[in-house]
């Protein structure tokens, strides 16, 4: 099967090809990446595809997956702390 | 590790990168960008990118028109292998009392003055451009058609490769820790991890150029400030223009990609480096967007985030030498520096390279606010 139909985020419609064609230019951090490619950007933020990123930047940068950082999943997908719904205060 | 440089560009930001790109394509060679995090970690990944002429002051309608120009050909100039999707759905502005009316009129007149074709509308005529926005939420509007959006992150892309492509290295994950002058003039830019030679630096730090000015004694007048926003899912085309209420506190965009983007200011923000996201500002926006666009109401929010908004005097830029001999500066862009930014790249390396000046760049020097009494304050920002 062909990069190109392999689809890793399924909400901005991102291959596995454009993930690769990213690091080849200069993109190794989730962050980055994200920024270039909208993954973890949809919906779902990155729910589905944060760890299948995850294990492709580890193979490109030779490190070991847990070592990488994803993205920082926002409200309204991160859980919120109940006293901050109580007190109705920010979150930090 | 060392190293040399003939300038260094602290921040790679929309600013730092369209300096760094204007200094690369004169010629000059051994520029170094430093940033302290991964690529657009600043303020210029979290904006909602709208770009418009429609100020209150002469010179923010200069500025925007000029950059406005370098976005319509942004992508042959660069070269770029993607598009920047520059889309001119205008921006509405909606006014809702006599006094904001009385001063729209003199802003329509002065931009028109400026070559900017901003036109001042009715209810009627604003409702035939947004049929779905709530008659009873506004009384009159203007609106300029050329201005709109451009995505900022892929218009820094192309900054980056372009610059790149001249030759400027860029160092990520090098946090600036301290400048190092000698008799008052700049010796070395020193990062957590290398110590880079030079006589030449370009404060472009956005929400920490006040810090960076410290590093050489300078204090700089801004400060930050968290402005949040919100996205919503994709949806179908509903929303042209940009609409937006200084007033009422709201700006609201459909970007091509879909989604809808809003933010508003929160007037107790502090003074400070915080980012975070509130339930307040929720709640606000929600009944914000309600009010006066319902039918946006209808779509979800699938994020909400923050960032920072440099904010200077009088909510213009600071695009200037200083005192400290070879120390330029470019932030306090109070919200809008992503639009401005072609323009501070170009007018920041005319000032590094000695040329002429046009009269109105003049006014953006950081002098202007030694008396803060003659200051000509930007009154139209959200
Ligand atoms: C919610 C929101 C909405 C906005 N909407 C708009 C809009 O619609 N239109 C518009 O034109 N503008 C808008 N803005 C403003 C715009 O985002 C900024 O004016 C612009 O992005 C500033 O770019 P910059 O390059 O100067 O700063 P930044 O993008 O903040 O870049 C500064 C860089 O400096 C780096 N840095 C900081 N300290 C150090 C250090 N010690 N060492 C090394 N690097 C360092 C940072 O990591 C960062 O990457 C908005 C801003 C926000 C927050």
């Amino acid at each position: 099967m062909s990069k190109k139909d392999i689809i890793i985020c399924r909400c901005e419609d991102v291959s596995l090809q454009d993930i690769h064609d990213a690091l080849e230019l200069g993109y190794r951090d989730f962050e980055s990446l994200k920024r270039i490619l909208r993954i973890g950007m949809g919906p779902c933020q990155g729910q589905t595809c944060s760890h299948l990123v995850k294990n492709e930047i580890a193979k490109y940068n030779k490190v070991h997956p847990e070592t990488v950082k994803i993205h920082k999943t926002r409200p309204l997908v991160s859980g919120v702390v109940l006293k901050d719904i109580a007190e109705n205060q920010d979150e930090d | 590790m060392k190293t040399k440089a003939y300038i260094v560009i602290i921040g790679a930001g929309i600013s730092g990168l369209s300096i760094a790109y204007n200094l690369a394509k004169k010629g000059v060679k051994d520029i170094i960008v430093v940033d302290k995090s991964h690529f657009l970690a600043g303020a210029t990944a979290r904006c909602g990118a709208g770009v418009r002429q429609q100020w209150a002051t002469e010179l923010n309608c200069i500025l925007a028109k000029k950059s406005i120009e370098f976005f319509s050909h942004a992508n042959e100039t660069l070269n770029y292998h993607r598009d920047i999707e520059f889309k001119q759905g205008g921006y509405l502005i909606l006014s809702s009392s006599i006094a904001e009316d009385e001063q729209f009129a003199k802003n329509v007149k002065l931009q028109n003055s400026l070559g900017i074709p901003t036109r001042h509308l009715s209810k009627e005529e604003a409702l035939e451009i947004v049929p779905h926005l709530n008659p009873n939420s506004f009384t009159s509007a203007t609106f300029c058609h050329t201005d709109g959006h451009v995505n900022p992150f892929l218009m820094s892309e192309a900054y980056y490769l372009a610059a790149q492509k001249l030759g400027v290295d860029f160092f990520f994950f090098n946090e600036v820790k301290e400048i190092i002058l000698e008799e008052g003039l700049i010796q070395k830019v020193i990062t957590d991890k290398v110590e880079i030679d030079t006589h030449k630096v370009v404060n472009a730090a956005g929400g920490y150029s006040q810090e960076i000015g410290q590093m050489v004694g300078l204090d700089i007048p801004v400060y930050s400030e968290n402005h949040e926003i919100l996205v919503t899912e994709r949806t179908k085309d509903m929303l042209g223009p940009m609409v937006m209420s200084f007033s009422k506190n709201i700006y609201c965009q459909q970007v091509p990609h879909g989604s809808i983007l809003m933010g508003r200011n929160n007037p107790k923000a502090l003074h400070n480096h915080d980012i975070s996201s509130s339930w307040r500002f929720l709640d606000e926006m929600a009944k914000t967007v309600n009010h006066i666009l319902p039918e946006v109401a209808k779509q979800r929010v699938i994020r909400t985030w923050g960032g920072s908004y440099n904010i200077s005097p009088d909510f213009q830029p600071i695009i200037s030498d200083t005192q400290v001999s070879n120390f330029f500066i470019a932030c306090g862009f109070s919200g809008h520096g992503f639009m401005f930014a072609p323009i501070t790249g170009e007018l920041l390396s005319q000032i590094i390279l000695g040329e002429e000046l046009e009269a109105y760049a003049k006014d953006l020097h950081i002098s202007r606010f030694d008396n803060m009494e003659n200051i000509d304050r930007e009154h139209s920002v959200v």
